[in-house]
């Protein structure tokens, strides 16, 4: 196996151009457990840990951009103001160890319909940064992924990372597994409400892919649409549809971790709950601080 | 409780007293088996069938051993001694030769210079295999057209036990069906071992188990060598439970090592690890308890299907514990008990912390609580009404000849005050860090769980432990040392042989012997039977070199050594009556209490434990600390086992192999315990010892689930409870807010 490790972004994107099947590696969350499970055997790692830039993150404009190798422990101590839900799912990935090490940039690239940063990269309208030797290009994040573990990455592209705007309203994200910590998503949901703008929603382990709920969104943003300045309670039934319309979105299985059932009924439940507290939190004039 | 300073080597009997090897673990220092390294040594990798039954028309190595930098594979007829092994019946071949039984039976042998070239060149070896429709349901097993999956039938032992009135009628009747899922001992140290071949012919093993001399018996019987030839080793055991007591890469490693004349290491993957060891079985249970209105037991009528999966293990044994326990501790006149353990195409399950007693405590105690609500009473207080005391006798007619304070365990843990109400910090909130509720839909409740459990080996077992004991002026001072080979795997036995050296002696400075079979055997490291059989080993061999001190101080030896050895025994058991299941079948029983307080997430169906009371009666507890660590760490099995743990097999095969969709709880799911160690001695055991490390498992799962079922108003007929479990009755409901 051939181990690369570029010192710099432009002799990484010159690596992936001259050898595309290599793998890259960051945390190696989980390209190393796969490779230590004998699942893969890659004929050669593209080591990116060495590169600075990946590691920073930086306001551009009215966005925040995120380089690739930004651990989710950073997320979590440098960046829940502006990305709350981004923050918040952070927080329920692994172990200390795990957030220590994995990062946003590796979750993109496993494109995982699990992977914990999907969901609220999606509900905040995140575009992802992709490179090659051949130049650069954003993807938004929904259009990122290509089916199960599948993404729109070419084969000479690398992520250099991700934009996405500050929160302006609450966000929340809430992830059902069947332990209190340490266990990847059943189902999971995440919440972007952006006062006098609409609404962003983001799915996880109930697709092939991570889901946006379009209808749901579209719904709720025409319901709050003259409620934003009023800020009063919002109808049973309001709730009540955006819950089932974010469940319509979803194209759950049956598997070893849950049945599709119990993650429609999951995410009716937790549209229900996280819209309860993300409105009661914009009636109070605070944000979300899931 | 006194906490031990680090590194203090002092301690007697009653003494809370440092594990030496605690910080080493903790800081990974520790050298388990899986760390043994010999230069020049090969790599042992197993090729196992991908099939739960099939037909092996042939396996050619010849593929793998053109690989580069292999040096041995093996089939079948490579097996130069008996081709069979297993612990009670020697029904599982050494690897397999015409037929596969279970996913990932073994079927060859590589050995490599390199780890992975052993496993490139394992997936070159080539077998022919005709796929066969797997046997995959237990209550399908003893049909006319099921296949025969050995050749004396599906059946592996019935256990019938019949007492009192055979038409036995009562007041108030309530029936049930329960379900048991297959739990993993799930040990945090894979199966591992180095096997280095020695000039005599002969070969060493180093290797993690709990049974030294059966696991070298077996050992010899493959390799056709004798017994005195194969001489086995402790190495580090990252924990057992049961799961090291069958054999796993041991024969497969000597194989390898006396075929290449070079050492040979072996060691699983954690994926591999879900297939190299039998699992606890699931159960089917029907029980029918019948009671007077006042909620006194009439009679247990009770029928358990036992999965032993595709060889026999320890089924029969697992079978008589289900059996002989299935009423639980409690009095009851009449009973009518029939336990089968049955041959399929699932993995092989045999012993695991618990033992059969797991299984029918999650049945009799869900029926417990059932006739509580029909007779109108509290779930303690039926518990306490019906409770064995000393001088009760079990359904199968033996009279308890030593203390049984099963009331006054109820009765602690019912008295401890309550935890206060759910603080506002989402990890201790249902869902924990995933943030899926503040609060909303989180209903509370709280269940009990009491617990029997024979300790010390069963049903007539010629059960016996051996000590050697040694005396000598070292460097001025006396030192004892002790021998034996009774295992250390993570359960505290490591302080107590010189906690009773200590005593007996008076002597400080006490050294223990690495444990292997240059002394005679110690039995299994399991039944909670190791600290009772090996202190009375010890404090025998103790007594002896007493005797021969003859009053004199030790210091005086000069350069007069003494040495003892004692292979001892407790006192004799009976076999069960074949037809009615009366017998003295047991040498003591244990028993212990929990009540669980649970919050649910009734929308979501998600569960947090929020405290578990225990009390457990340990007799004499010969290191407090240790006690308190064995009853944390059953409970907490016994709460994976309730909410989480479990193999999921279909069609015969594992869907979860791997710690990540196997899960076992963390340190947010177990929640802050409060224990009762009550310690009235045995008067038939030394000191006074009664076993601890298995009760606090059986009980905590029907506990929790009971505490589950009274926050939810749910059946939950089935463990582990799974949220769907949940939610599903409750679907509409919530759907419609």
């Amino acid at each position: 196996m051939r181990f690369l490790r570029p010192h710099t972004w432009a002799e990484a994107l010159g690596a992936k151009a001259e050898f595309p099947d290599a793998l890259p590696l960051m945390g190696g969350t989980d390209v190393m457990v796969d490779v230590n499970f004998g699942r893969a055997r890659p004929n050669a790692l593209l080591d990116l840990t060495a590169i600075p830039e990946l590691r920073t993150w930086a306001p551009d404009g009215d966005a925040l951009r995120v380089g690739a190798g930004v651990t989710y422990a950073r997320l979590v101590s440098e960046l829940a103001d502006r990305l709350p839900a981004l923050a918040a799912a952070s927080r329920t990935v692994g172990s200390p160890q795990i957030r220590n090490r994995g990062t946003a940039g590796g979750n993109l690239g496993s494109a995982s319909p699990a992977g914990d940063a999907h969901p609220p990269l999606l509900a905040g309208g995140a575009e992802v940064e992709l490179e090659s030797v051949r130049g650069a290009r954003r993807v938004a994040v929904e259009e990122f992924f290509a089916g199960p573990k599948r993404s729109v990455l070419e084969p000479d592209e690398l992520i250099a990372g991700f934009r996405a705007r500050p929160a302006t309203g609450p966000q929340y994200f809430a992830k059902v597994g069947t332990r209190n910590a340490m266990v990847i998503a059943v189902c999971s949901f995440a919440l972007a409400l952006r006062p006098g703008e609409g609404v962003g929603t983001g799915i996880g382990s109930a697709g092939p892919t991570p889901l946006r709920a379009y209808a749901a969104e579209e719904f709720l943003a025409g319901e709050l649409a003259d409620r934003w300045e009023k800020r009063d309670a919002l109808p049973g039934p309001v709730i009540g549809e955006f819950a089932e319309l974010v469940a319509g979105a979803a194209r759950p299985i049956d598997d070893v971790r849950g049945t599709a059932d119990y993650r429609a009924h999951v995410l009716r439940v937790l549209a229900r709950r996280t819209l309860t507290w993300a409105w009661a939190d914009h009636c109070e004039g605070g944000a979300g601080c899931a | 409780m006194t906490t031990p300073r680090v590194g203090e080597r002092t301690g007697r009997i009653g003494d809370s007293t440092a594990r030496p090897d605690g910080t080493p673990k903790v800081t990974g220092a520790f050298a388990f088996s899986s760390d043994l390294y010999l230069t020049g040594m090969l790599w042992g990798v197993t090729v196992r069938a991908p099939h739960p039954r099939a037909e092996i028309h042939g396996v050619d190595v010849g593929p793998a051993l053109a690989v580069r930098g292999v040096a041995a594979a093996l089939t079948a007829e490579d097996v130069p001694g008996r081709a069979v092994y297993g612990l009670d019946v020697p029904d599982q071949p050494v690897l397999a030769r015409d037929t596969v039984r279970y996913q990932g039976e073994p079927v060859a042998l590589v050995a490599a210079d390199h780890p992975e070239t052993a496993r490139r060149a394992a997936a070159e070896v080539a077998v022919d295999y005709t796929v066969l429709e797997p046997l995959t349901d237990p209550r399908r097993a003893l049909d006319d057209g099921s296949p025969q999956l050995h050749p004396g039938g599906n059946l592996v032992r019935h256990v019938p036990i019949r007492r009192g009135d055979p038409q036995p009628t009562a007041e108030v009747v309530v029936t049930g069906e329960y379900t048991v899922g297959m739990q993993d001992q799930a040990f945090l140290g894979p199966e591992s071992g180095l096997a280095v071949p020695a000039a005599d012919g002969g070969v060493d093993l180093y290797i993690a188990t709990q049974w030294l001399h059966v696991d070298r018996d077996q050992v010899a019987a493959a390799l056709g060598l004798a017994p005195e030839l194969v001489r086995l080793h402790l190495s580090g055991v990252g924990g057992a439970f049961g799961a090291r007591e069958d054999l796993s890469m041991q024969i497969h490693a000597c194989l390898l090592a006396l075929r290449t004349g070079r050492p040979v290491k072996m060691v699983y993957s954690r994926e591999e690890s879900f297939f190299g060891h039998v699992h606890r079985h699931p159960a089917i249970l029907r029980y029918e308890h019948g009671a007077t209105r006042e909620g006194r037991l009439v009679y247990v009528k009770a029928e358990i299907l036992l999965d032993g999966g595709a060889y026999a293990s320890t089924s029969q044994a697992v079978a008589g514990n289900a059996a002989t326990h299935a009423a639980g501790p409690y009095e009851v006149p009449n009973a009518h008990v029939d336990v089968y353990a049955l041959y399929t195409n699932n993995p092989p399950c045999g012993a695991m912390r618990g033992f059969g007693a797991v299984q029918a405590c999650f049945g009799y105690e869900s029926q417990m609580d059932r006739l509580a609500a029909a007779c109108g009473l509290d779930p303690a207080e039926i518990r306490i009404r019906n409770a064995m005391r000393e001088g009760s006798a079990a359904i199968t007619g033996q009279v308890l000849d030593f203390p049984a304070p099963v009331a006054e365990l109820v009765r602690r843990v019912r008295d401890r005050p309550l935890p206060p109400q759910r603080s506002t910090d989402l990890r201790a909130m249902p869902g924990g860090v995933g943030g899926t509720t503040h609060g909303e839909d989180v209903v509370r409740g709280v269940g009990y769980g009491v617990s029997i459990k024979n300790v010390c080996f069963s049903e007539g077992f010629d059960d016996f432990a051996t000590a050697r004991v040694r005396l000598e002026v070292t460097g001025g001072e006396p030192v004892a040392t002790v021998f034996t080979a009774a295992c250390e795997v993570g359960q505290g036995l490591v302080t107590v042989q010189e906690q009773v050296v200590r005593t007996e002696l008076g002597v400080d400075r006490v050294m223990i012997a690495p444990a292997d079979t240059s002394v005679g055997g110690a039995g299994s490291s399991s039944a909670s039977r190791q600290t009772y059989m090996t202190t009375g080993a010890v404090r025998a061999a103790c007594a002896k070199v007493r005797d021969r001190l003859a009053g004199r101080d030790p210091a005086s030896l000069g350069d007069e050594v003494i040495d003892a050895t004692v292979e001892w025994r407790h006192r004799p058991t009976s076999p069960l009556d074949p037809v009615t299941g009366q017998g003295f079948a047991h040498v003591q029983y244990a028993f212990a209490a929990h009540r669980a307080v649970v919050d649910v997430d009734l929308g979501l169906g998600l569960v947090k434990v929020v405290e578990l009371a225990t009390a457990q009666d340990v007799g004499k507890a010969v290191n407090p600390l240790a006690v308190a660590g064995q009853i944390h760490g059953g409970s907490a099995q016994g709460l994976g086992l309730a909410l989480m743990e479990e193999i999921q097999v279909r069609d015969g095969e594992i869907v979860n192999p791997s710690f990540t969709d196997y899960l076992i709880p963390t340190v947010l799911d177990m929640p802050p315990m409060s224990l009762d160690v009550l310690e009235l001695a045995d008067p038939n055991a030394p000191y006074g010892v009664r076993g601890v490390g298995e009760p606090p498992t059986i009980s905590s799962t029907p506990a929790i689930v009971a505490a589950v079922r009274a926050a939810t108003g749910r059946n939950l007929n089935r463990v582990p409870v799974r949220p769907e479990h949940i939610t599903a009755e409750g679907l509409s409901v919530e759907a419609g807010r």
